[in-house]
C-alpha cells in the first residue's frame, strides 16, 4: 500500500431505531487513493457516507481524518479540514447564478482576488462558461450536478467525497465526469459512492462493496466482478 | 457581475432620498413632517426585517422586540445620562446584545424556521405584558421610572455631546431621514460583501453552505444581531417622533404590521419593505379617520390576499413584469425588423423577377 | 400544610390552564404540521359564543359544552376549506395566512361587538375554603375538565376509526391516499376538531378572563411555548410541557410575582429548545400520541 492512511472509520455503527444501517464498519483510505463504494440499495453506503461528512452523528465508533476525530462534528467543521463533499441529491444554491455558486466555494478558502481567478478557471475547466450567469434552479439535472462538482473542485480540497456524481446524467456526461474525477484524483484523495458499474470501471482500481451495513469485500474491480458473493448480493440467490 | 444595474437603482434611490430630506421641511407643514418622522421610523424597522428575512431567510416574527428595546433603552439611558448622544449607542448595543443572545440559543440549537418565528413572536408578547406591569414606583432603572401601561416620556435628541442644544421636531425629521438613508446604504453594502452573499447562500441552501465550510449558525446569528441593531435605531427615531415610549411598541398589532410591510413590499429587496411600511402607514392612518372598516380587518385581508395572490410582494412582482415587458418588446422589435427586412428582400426579388 | 395544599392547587391549576389553552393548537400542529397563529382568536370566539348565547337566554352549560365547540369547530372547517387547504406543505405561508386570519377575526369581532364587551359571565362556582386559604371552586372544576378533555382526545385518537385514519394520514399522506383515504377530508376534520377544542377551552376560560376581541393575544404566547416545547406528540407533548412549564411558572410566580413567572416560562422554553430542538417529545416519549 502506498502512503499513509488519511481517513479511517473505526468500528463505525449507525442505528435508526432497530435498523443497523451501518454495522461496526472498519474502513481505511490511503493517500492519493480513488476508492469506490458500491452495494445494492439499502446496503448502508450512503449512510456510511453521511457519517463521514457530518450529516449523521454515528451511534458508535469514530471517524478519523488525518488524526482529527470528526464523528459528531458539524459538517462545516469537517469541510474546513479541506474536504470537498458532493451529496446524492444535488445541493446547490438554486436561486443564484452558476458563477455565484462557484464563487461562494472559492471565496471560502481564498482572498477576493484569487477567488475570482479560481472561479473563472473552474468555469472553464467544467465548461460552464456559457451558462455562467444562468440561475442554477432553471438548469437541467445533469448541469446542476456539474455545478455542484464545480463547487467541490473550486475549493481545491485534498480529500473529495462524492455521493453518486453520475446519477441522472446522459452517457456522454458520464464519460466527461469520469474524466474529471480522474483528473481531480491527481491532486486529491477520493471516495466515490456509485451504483453504475460501467462508471466505476472507468475510474477506479479499488472498490469496497457494502452489504447489509457491513463491508462484504474490498478489492480491485476485476476481482470483485468475478466474485460469487457480490453477484449473489446484486442479483439475488441463484435459482437452480 | 450582475450587481451593476441594481447598484445604479440603489444610488438613484439614495439621491432621491437626499433630495427629499432637504426639500420636505420646506414643502410640508410641521404636523405632516412630525407624522413623516414616525413613518420613517417604521421604514427603518421594515428595512431591518427585510434584511434578515428577505436576504438571510431568518423568519423573525418579533422584530418589534428590538425596536421596542431600542426605544426603551434610549429613553432610560437618556434620562439617566441627561443627554442623548451616548443613549443612542446604548440603545443599539442593548438591542444587539439581546439579539445575539436570543440568536445564540435559536441558531446554535438549530431551531427550525417555523419555531424561530413562534419563539420571536412569543418573546415580543412577553415583553409586552412584562412592560405593562411595571407601573409601580419600585420599577425603575436608575433615575427613570418605567411607567407601566403609560410608558415613559422620551427626552428629545440633542446635538452630539451638547445637551444645551435640543433638536426641534423638524430637525428630528432630518435625523430620521438621514438614519433611513444611512441604514439603506449600510444594508445595500452589506448584502454585497462576502458576508451578505454567504447569508443569501445560506437562505438558498443551508446544507450546501455548511458543506462548503461556512458556519451557518454564526452567520445567522451575526445577521440577526445586525438586524436587531438597525431595528433599535428605528426605535430611537420612533420615540423621538412621538415623544414617548409605551409597551404598545411590543403589542401584537405592531408585530403583525412589521411582517405585513415586508410581505407587501417584497422579500429579497431593500426598497420593497421601506415602501411597504410607508404605504401602509398612510393607509392605516387614513383608515383611522373613518369608522366603517376596522384596521385589523383590513390588514388581515391584505396579509391573506398577498400570501395567496402576490406572495413575492409588490416590488419583485413589478420588476419581473417590467423585465418581461422589456424582453417582449425587444423581441417584438426584432421580429418587426426581421419582417421588414424579409419583405424588402421579397420586394427586391420581385422587382428582379419583373426585370427578368 | 394548608399553604402547601393551596400552593399545590395553584400550580396544578396553572398546568391545567396550559393544557386547556394549548390542546387545540397541539392537535392541529401534531397532526397537520400547521402552526395556527389564529389559535388565540379561536379561543376568543369560544368566549364570545358563550357570552352571546347566554345573553339570549341559553343555559350556561349548554353554551359552554355544546354551542362553543360546535360553532368554533364549524368556523374551523370553513377556514380550512377556504384558506388552509391551499397552503399545505408551505409552512411559512400557512403561518402568514393564519396570522392574517387572526387579524381578520379580531377586526370582524370588533366591528360586530365593539372593542369592549360590557357583559361578563360570573364563574358558576363559589370559593372553597382550605384551612385559612380560599381557592376558587371554578378553578378546581377546570382542573377536572382539563383531565377529562385530555382523556377524551386520547380515546378519540386511540380507539376510533377517525383517530386511526388520521394518525395514518399524518404519518404518510401519500400512503393513506393510496389506500383510498381521502386526505383532504381528514385534514378538514382534524382542523375542525382542533378548532372545536380551542373554542371549548375559550368558553371555559371566559368567566375567568372576560371576553375582548383582543383577548387571544394573552393566550397565544403561553400556548405556543407549550406546544413547541412539547414537540410533535399531541398529548404526551402538551402534558409534559404543561407540567414542566406550568410548574416553573407557578413556583416562580409564587416566589417573585406573576411578571417574572411568565418571563421564566419563556426563558425555560428557550433553554429547553437549545437542548432539545424538536421539543420534549422529539427526544422522549417518541412513540406516544
Amino acid at each position: 500500500m502506498k502512503g499513509e492512511i488519511v481517513l479511517e472509520a473505526r468500528d463505525l455503527s449507525m442505528h435508526f431505531g432497530g435498523v443497523h444501517a451501518v454495522d461496526q464498519v472498519n474502513f481505511a483510505l490511503w493517500d492519493n487513493e480513488l476508492r469506490c463504494l458500491i452495494g445494492p440499495n439499502g446496503a448502508g453506503k450512503s449512510t456510511f457516507f453521511k457519517c463521514l461528512t457530518g450529516q449523521h452523528v454515528p451511534t458508535h465508533g469514530d471517524v478519523v481524518i488525518r488524526d482529527v476525530h470528526v464523528a459528531g462534528r458539524e459538517p462545516h467543521q469537517i469541510a474546513r479540514l479541506g474536504v470537498g463533499i458532493k451529496t446524492q441529491v444535488p445541493n446547490v444554491f438554486d436561486g443564484l447564478s452558476v458563477e455565484e455558486n462557484i464563487w461562494l466555494s472559492a471565496r471560502r478558502w481564498h482572498k477576493a482576488q484569487r477567488a475570482k481567478v479560481l472561479t473563472q478557471e473552474t468555469l472553464e475547466r467544467l465548461a460552464l462558461g456559457d451558462i455562467r450567469s444562468a440561475i442554477v434552479g432553471t438548469l437541467a439535472h445533469g448541469q446542476r450536478q456539474w455545478v455542484e462538482l464545480g463547487m467541490v473542485v473550486a475549493a481545491e480540497p485534498w480529500l473529495v467525497l462524492l455521493d453518486e456524481p453520475a446519477a441522472g446524467m446522459t452517457h456522454e456526461e458520464v464519460e466527461t465526469t469520469a474524466e474529471l474525477i480522474r483528473e481531480v484524483n491527481k491532486t486529491a484523495t477520493m471516495i466515490v459512492v456509485e451504483h453504475d458499474m460501467q462508471f466505476i470501471r472507468m475510474i477506479s482500481n479499488k472498490v469496497t462493496v457494502f452489504h447489509e451495513g457491513r463491508i462484504l469485500i474490498e478489492d480491485t474491480m476485476d476481482v470483485i466482478s468475478a466474485d460469487e458473493r457480490v453477484r449473489e448480493v446484486y442479483l439475488g440467490h441463484k435459482s437452480q | 457581475m450582475t450587481w451593476n444595474r441594481e447598484n445604479k437603482w440603489r444610488a438613484g434611490l439614495v439621491v432621491l432620498g437626499v433630495i427629499f430630506l432637504f426639500a420636505a421641511p420646506n414643502v410640508f407643514q410641521l404636523f405632516t413632517i412630525i407624522n413623516m418622522t414616525t413613518a420613517i421610523a417604521f421604514a427603518i424597522l421594515a428595512l431591518s426585517l427585510g434584511l434578515i428575512w428577505g436576504y438571510g431567510g431568518i423568519l423573525c416574527f418579533g422584530q418589534t422586540a428590538f425596536f421596542g428595546l431600542g426605544a426603551y433603552a434610549y429613553t432610560v439611558a437618556a434620562i439617566n445620562f441627561g443627554g442623548s448622544t451616548w443613549a443612542i449607542l446604548v440603545a443599539i448595543l442593548v438591542a444587539m446584545l439581546v439579539a445575539a443572545v436570543l440568536g445564540y440559543f435559536v441558531f446554535y440549537g438549530r431551531v427550525s424556521d417555523v419555531y424561530l418565528a413562534v419563539i420571536t413572536l412569543t418573546a415580543t408578547l412577553i415583553l409586552y405584558s412584562l412592560m405593562r406591569r411595571t407601573s409601580g414606583p419600585e420599577y425603575k432603572i436608575g433615575k427613570s421610572l418605567l411607567g407601566g401601561f403609560n410608558g415613559i416620556t422620551s427626552p428629545p435628541l440633542n446635538m452630539p455631546w451638547d445637551t444645551s442644544q435640543v433638536l426641534f421636531p423638524e430637525h428630528v425629521f432630518y435625523v430620521a431621514m438621514a438614519a433611513l438613508i444611512l441604514a439603506y446604504i449600510l444594508c445595500s453594502w452589506l448584502v454585497q460583501t462576502q458576508f451578505g452573499r454567504v447569508s443569501v447562500a445560506i437562505r438558498e441552501n443551508e446544507l450546501r453552505a455548511e458543506l462548503l465550510g461556512y458556519d451557518i449558525r454564526f452567520y445567522k446569528m451575526a445577521l440577526f444581531t445586525v438586524g436587531g441593531g438597525i431595528a433599535a435605531v428605528a426605535g430611537v427615531v420612533f420615540c423621538n417622533g412621538v415623544g414617548r415610549v409605551t409597551p404598545d411598541v411590543f403589542n401584537l398589532y405592531n408585530t403583525a404590521l412589521t411582517i405585513i410591510w415586508v410581505i407587501v413590499g417584497g422579500r429579497g429587496t431593500l426598497i420593497g419593505p421601506v415602501l411597504g411600511a410607508i404605504l401602509l402607514f398612510y393607509l392605516t392612518s387614513s383608515l383611522g379617520t373613518q369608522a366603517v372598516l376596522n384596521n385589523n380587518l383590513v390588514l388581515g385581508a391584505i396579509l391573506i390576499l398577498f400570501v395567496l395572490l402576490v406572495p413575492k410582494g409588490i416590488v419583485p412582482s413589478f420588476t419581473e413584469w417590467w423585465d418581461n415587458r422589456r424582453a417582449l418588446r425587444t423581441s417584438r422589435r426584432k421580429e418587426v425588423r426581421m419582417r421588414r427586412r424579409r419583405s424588402r428582400l421579397a420586394e427586391a426579388n420581385g422587382e428582379a423577377g419583373d426585370e427578368r | 400544610m394548608d399553604l402547601f395544599v393551596a400552593l399545590a392547587l395553584q400550580i396544578i391549576y396553572g398546568i391545567a390552564n396550559l393544557v386547556l389553552i394549548s390542546l387545540g393548537l397541539a392537535i392541529i400542529f401534531g397532526m397537520m404540521r400547521v402552526i395556527n397563529l389564529a389559535h388565540g382568536e379561536f379561543l376568543m370566539l369560544g368566549g364570545y359564543t358563550v357570552v352571546v348565547s347566554t345573553n339570549n337566554g341559553v343555559n350556561l352549560w349548554v353554551a359552554m359544552f355544546i354551542l362553543a365547540p360546535l360553532v368554533v369547530g364549524l368556523i374551523g372547517v370553513i377556514v380550512e376549506r377556504c384558506l388552509i387547504r391551499f397552503l399545505y406543505g408551505r409552512m411559512v405561508d400557512t403561518l402568514l395566512a393564519t396570522w392574517g386570519l387572526s387579524l381578520l377575526l379580531i377586526g370582524l369581532v370588533t366591528t360586530i361587538f365593539g372593542a369592549q364587551t360590557s357583559t361578563t359571565i360570573s364563574a358558576p362556582f363559589g370559593p372553597i375554603q382550605i384551612g385559612d386559604y380560599t381557592s376558587s371552586g371554578y378553578e378546581l372544576f377546570l382542573i377536572c375538565v382539563a383531565v377529562l378533555l385530555s382523556l377524551a382526545v386520547y380515546l378519540v385518537l386511540r380507539l376510533t376509526k377517525l383517530g386511526l385514519v388520521a394518525r395514518g394520514t399524518m404519518q404518510s399522506a401519500d400512503m393513506a391516499a393510496a389506500l383510498g383515504v381521502s386526505t383532504s377530508k381528514i385534514y378538514m376534520i382534524t382542523f375542525g376538531l382542533g378548532a372545536a377544542v380551542s373554542g371549548f377551552a375559550g368558553a371555559l376560560l371566559a368567566p375567568i378572563t372576560g371576553v375582548l376581541p383582543t383577548i387571544g393575544a394573552t393566550y397565544i404566547a403561553k400556548a405556543f411555548i407549550t406546544v413547541i416545547s412539547g414537540g410533535a406528540a399531541i398529548l404526551a407533548g402538551t402534558a409534559s410541557a404543561s407540567v414542566l412549564l406550568g410548574g416553573i411558572n407557578g413556583i416562580m410566580a409564587f416566589v417573585t410575582g406573576p411578571t417574572i413567572g411568565e418571563v421564566a416560562l419563556l426563558v425555560a422554553a428557550i433553554i429547553l429548545l437549545r437542548l432539545m430542538p424538536r421539543g420534549i417529545t422529539g427526544r422522549f416519549f417518541r412513540k406516544n400520541l
